[in-house]
């Protein structure tokens, strides 16, 4: 792994240049550590900072960057003519990167030598032999084009890393030099080291703004991909949803309505189990429960929301699902045909989200003040009465949003609806169907899937999208009632 | 003014006498409360039905019928037999050999077809051949095997399988299971600890015998280490640079507005992110334990830096200025005391943010890691990073999607393993709370 090597090189010069800086500020003050500006380690960590952190910095970008220039030049080295219909240039780059990876492996494990590999004058067959005696994983007989641009590929890439290995460590050489030469007994070493430290810590905050960059741009560029490849109306406002695996002629249906309908039913029933069971939960913990069973109950609620998802996704497919169907099935009440259903779902996503909705109305509940309690109590209100019509009402805004943050998280939610939902998309009112989400259809539209150019897998990232913006909307709107209530009290 | 009141409303009786009005208003009262009770009381029951289900469906996963045979071997034996064309079926004679032999030797006689040891044990006589040839000086001295029953006959042992339900086929017929009962009354199937469960790796679709999570335990804790190794330092700086030194301007709002939609993000989507971005534009490795802790690790961060966060908060300034009043830097303070100080609740954060990344499933079903299938070990300490493997979630999901119902018990077994890891963790979180926090 050159490059672990080369990171540990950097962080050598980088420790070299502190031990160095450390020594030589210390000379210099001639053992009077009072002479220095700062501690003695400042000077040595400015030094090494100034020796690691551009030439980390460079070899990151470099990394980046490389992959863009080398897909650039190799992409430009195929003819039109080498792309075979059905097929599209993306397929035909990651031939080139596979037959690449081939030639590297078959080279390292000594089945051809580097001259061989880079022979361009190479008989095909014989190369796609010796690579498959290496164990590489080639789709079809390599095509003269697309060794020629394999080769290619390997001379910049292995030019570049050199390139790149020289240039790194010449800037940490260089940043040693620098850091070690302004290292003077009244030089500001502690100033210039926090400044730096502040610089890193702003950038560790950033990366929630990266993050979200990253998430807005992988949707939105795929998504556009999608909509050039299929109309944006269709799948909008289309009631059918069939894609078709096998051609890429787009012979597929993906309307989104019947997922919508899906996703949203499946969260309603979530919710009709949830809201009422962690509402009253919420009640009796914070009005009448006392200490000790509150001490009791309330962990063990919030177990259920600790429980990975795929737990209730199995306890959904293998135990509430046939319970039902024993129920509901052909030899109950025979409104059901399979486990796989709607109201399995939706009644597993209920128990998850019950703690849910009970810790953060339990929290708004609290903070109604006593005074109101108070007040309703000495005009002869039953505790009850208290509740329902002065408690209630004045928390009412934090439990919408509660409940809305629980509606955004039923939405977004995926093992549950993958594995005890079905996987017919269909329009229907019969909690008893099979019916599949927006969640479930982007797992089974990208899985196994690693091209991304046919509209069967760029839906997913429309269907993403959708959802992305569904749940930040329900979000900020939560987020801003919950807010404004608290306002009112504080 | 009192005697005009006293006649308008006349007193129908005393306070200690309920009329019909009170009467109803406390059934209400009652009532409500009582709702309150069996909403609580709901919510545990379903807690109880989870665990027992889970525990009910799980623990036969760790239990094996295992047929135990001693079985000899002489030096002329095993010469003859690797002289013969079909080496394996010569051992798997001997075998049945030995087995007869065994039966008779408890008095039980039983005739049964040899094609039925196969169905019983799978393939014997490889496994008897290749021991003995790993280890030639045994032969002569009686070992004892212990051969995994097949996964129907385990089932049979385990209810899953009965003599109403089985159906003859090349896997079982009814008259084998006559076999298996004769073995227990011998004493030679038995139950066992199944120790290949845990430390094995995942089989093929048809074994699920075989099936072990060890190699996806392994994937998990590769997964764990990037996640841990990113998320804590990048979370406790972030949350540092928020609570200590960001100025208030658009910027810092900016960043707080992000790491609280961040938090409320569907982790699906985190997985889209690490499907464009990792893989699609940085070509990382599919199914890689880096990328998928990569991507746990965006999750994760929010968690991590909220909790970070509350923790700096309750040091209390009084630390702050008395370290600035004697001539510390504001960096000095911060890393110096208030770190210090939050460390036990920043750990406390840590773990639990982790243990939420060990369950999480959606995102790694996007990158690949579901529907590989993890055979091996990872042979060293890069490779468990960069090859594919498995995690334990993404590999309960595998088995939970296969056909045979074999593999359900091996997915309630796995979530048993998962749940004991979470279980764990949060132990240790709530110790470390009890032991370091402290109230200022």
């Amino acid at each position: 792994m050159p490059l672990l090597w080369l990171f540990l090189l950097v962080l050598a010069i980088a420790a070299g240049a502190f031990v160095l800086a450390r020594t030589r500020v210390l000379t210099l003050s001639g053992q009077d550590r009072r002479s220095l500006h700062s501690l003695p380690i400042y000077y040595g960590s400015n030094a090494a900072m100034k020796s690691a952190v551009p030439a980390l910095l460079m070899l990151v970008l470099w990394l980046l960057a490389q992959p863009f220039y080398v897909n650039k030049t190799v992409s430009d080295m195929i003819p039109d003519s080498a792309i075979v219909e059905s097929s599209s240039r993306n397929l035909v780059l990651a031939e080139v990167r596979r037959a690449a990876d081939g030639l590297d492996l078959a080279v390292s494990t000594g089945g051809m030598t580097e001259d061989e590999a880079r022979n361009m004058q190479a008989d095909i067959s014989d190369v796609t032999t010796r690579l498959s005696d290496a164990g590489a994983i080639l789709t079809s007989e390599i095509t003269r084009p697309v060794l020629r641009a394999a080769q290619q590929f390997r001379v910049l890439n292995s030019t570049g890393y050199n390139i790149m290995s020289v240039m790194v460590l010449l800037i940490a050489a260089a940043g040693a030099l620098w850091g070690i030469r302004e290292t003077k007994p009244d030089f500001r070493a502690r100033n210039v080291v926090e400044q730096g430290i502040r610089a890193l810590l702003i950038a560790a905050a950033s990366i929630a703004i990266l993050t979200t960059l990253g998430i807005v741009l992988s949707l939105v560029f795929n998504t556009i991909e999608f909509f050039r490849l299929y109309p944006a109306s269709e799948f909008f406002f289309g009631t059918n949803w069939a894609p078709s695996f096998s051609g890429r002629g787009g012979a597929s249906d993906l309307g989104i309505l019947p997922l919508l309908w899906g996703t949203f039913y499946i969260s309603i029933v979530a919710l009709i189990v949830a809201v009422p069971i962690g509402l009253f939960a919420a009640i009796y913990l914070s009005e009448y429960a006392g200490p000790k069973v509150r001490a009791f109950a309330k962990p063990m609620l919030e177990v259920l929301a600790g429980i990975p998802t795929i737990v209730y996704g199995l306890f959904a497919l293998l135990t509430v699902g046939p319970l039902l169907v024993r129920v509901f099935g052909d030899d109950g009440l025979g409104w059901m045909q399979a486990g796989t259903a709607v109201m399995t779902a939706g009644l597993v996503m209920g128990i998850m989200l019950i703690p849910f909705v009970s810790s953060l109305s339990d929290d708004i509940i609290n903070a109604v003040p006593q005074s109101m309690r108070d007040g309703s109590y000495g005009l002869g209100a039953t505790q009850s009465e208290t509740i329902r019509q002065v408690v209630l009402p004045a928390a009412l805004p934090g439990i919408v949003g509660a409940i809305l943050l629980a509606a955004s998280r039923a939405i977004g939610e995926t093992m549950i609806v993958v594995l005890g939902a079905g996987a017919a998309a269909r329009l229907s009112l019969n909690p008893f169907d099979a019916m599949t989400t927006v969640t479930a259809k982007i797992v089974s539209q990208l899985t196994g899937d690693s091209d991304f150019a046919s509209p069967e897998a760029l839906v997913a990232f429309a269907l993403g999208m959708t959802l992305f913006v569904i749940t930040l909307g329900l979000n900020v709107f939560a987020l801003y009632i919950v807010r404004k209530y608290r306002e009112q009290y504080e | 003014m009192t005697d005009a009141s006293m006649n308008s409303v006349p007193v129908k009786g005393s306070l200690t006498t309920l009329d019909a009005r009170t009467k109803k208003r406390n059934a209400a009262e009652k009532r409500f409360k009582a709702y309150g009770l069996v909403a609580i009381m709901i919510g545990l029951f379903f807690l109880v039905v989870l665990a027992v289900s889970i525990l009910r469906s799980g623990i036969p996963a760790f239990t094996q019928a295992e047929v135990r045979v001693e079985f000899t071997l002489t030096q002329a034996q095993f010469d003859e037999a690797e002289s013969q064309m079909l080496k394996t079926k010569a051992y798997e004679n001997l075998f049945i050999a030995a087995l007869q032999s065994q039966l008779e030797e408890r008095s039980l006689d039983v005739t049964f077809d040899p094609a039925a040891i196969e169905r019983l044990l799978g393939k014997t006589g490889s496994t008897i051949r290749e021991y003995f040839r790993d280890s030639p000086d045994q032969i002569g001295s009686t070992v004892t095997f212990n051969l995994a029953a097949s996964s129907r006959v385990d089932g049979y042992f385990k209810g899953r399988v009965s003599r109403d339900t089985v159906v003859d086929s090349r896997f079982l017929k009814v008259t084998d299971l006559d076999l298996v009962d004769a073995l227990v009354d011998a004493g030679i199937v038995v139950t066992a600890f199944n120790w290949n469960f845990l430390t094995g790796s995942d089989s093929g679709v048809d074994n699920p015998g075989g099936a072990g999570i060890g190699v996806s335990v392994i994937g998990s804790f590769f997964m764990m280490l990037v996640v841990l190794a990113l998320s804590l330092p990048i979370g406790v700086a972030a949350s540092i640079y928020l609570e200590e030194f960001a100025p208030q301007n658009w910027f810092t709002d900016l960043i707080e507005v992000n790491i609280s939609n961040l938090a409320a993000v569907p982790s699906i989507v985190f997985g889209i992110l690490g499907l464009a971005v990792f893989i699609q534009f940085m070509h990382l490795p599919q199914s890689a334990p880096l990328v998928g802790g990569l991507v746990l690790t965006l999750m994760t961060l929010p968690t991590i830096i909220i909790s970070t966060r509350a923790s700096l908060k309750s040091v209390p300034p009084s630390i702050r200025e008395a370290a600035l009043g004697v001539g510390a830097s504001k960096m000095q303070t911060v890393f110096h005391h208030v770190l210090p100080l939050a460390a036990p609740g920043i750990l406390t954060g840590t773990i639990i943010g982790l243990a939420q990344a060990l369950g999480e499933t959606a995102p790694l079903l996007l990158i690949g890691m579901v529907g590989f299938i993890a055979r091996a070990y990872p042979e060293g300490v890069v490779s468990g990073f960069i090859d594919p493997n498995s995690a334990m979630p993404a590999q309960i999901y595998t088995w939970a999607s296969r056909a045979d119902p074999g593999f359900y018990e091996k997915a309630w077994g796995g979530i048993i393993i998962l749940l004991m890891f979470l279980l764990t963790m949060n132990i240790i979180a709530i110790i470390l709370r009890r032991r370091f926090e402290r109230r200022w």
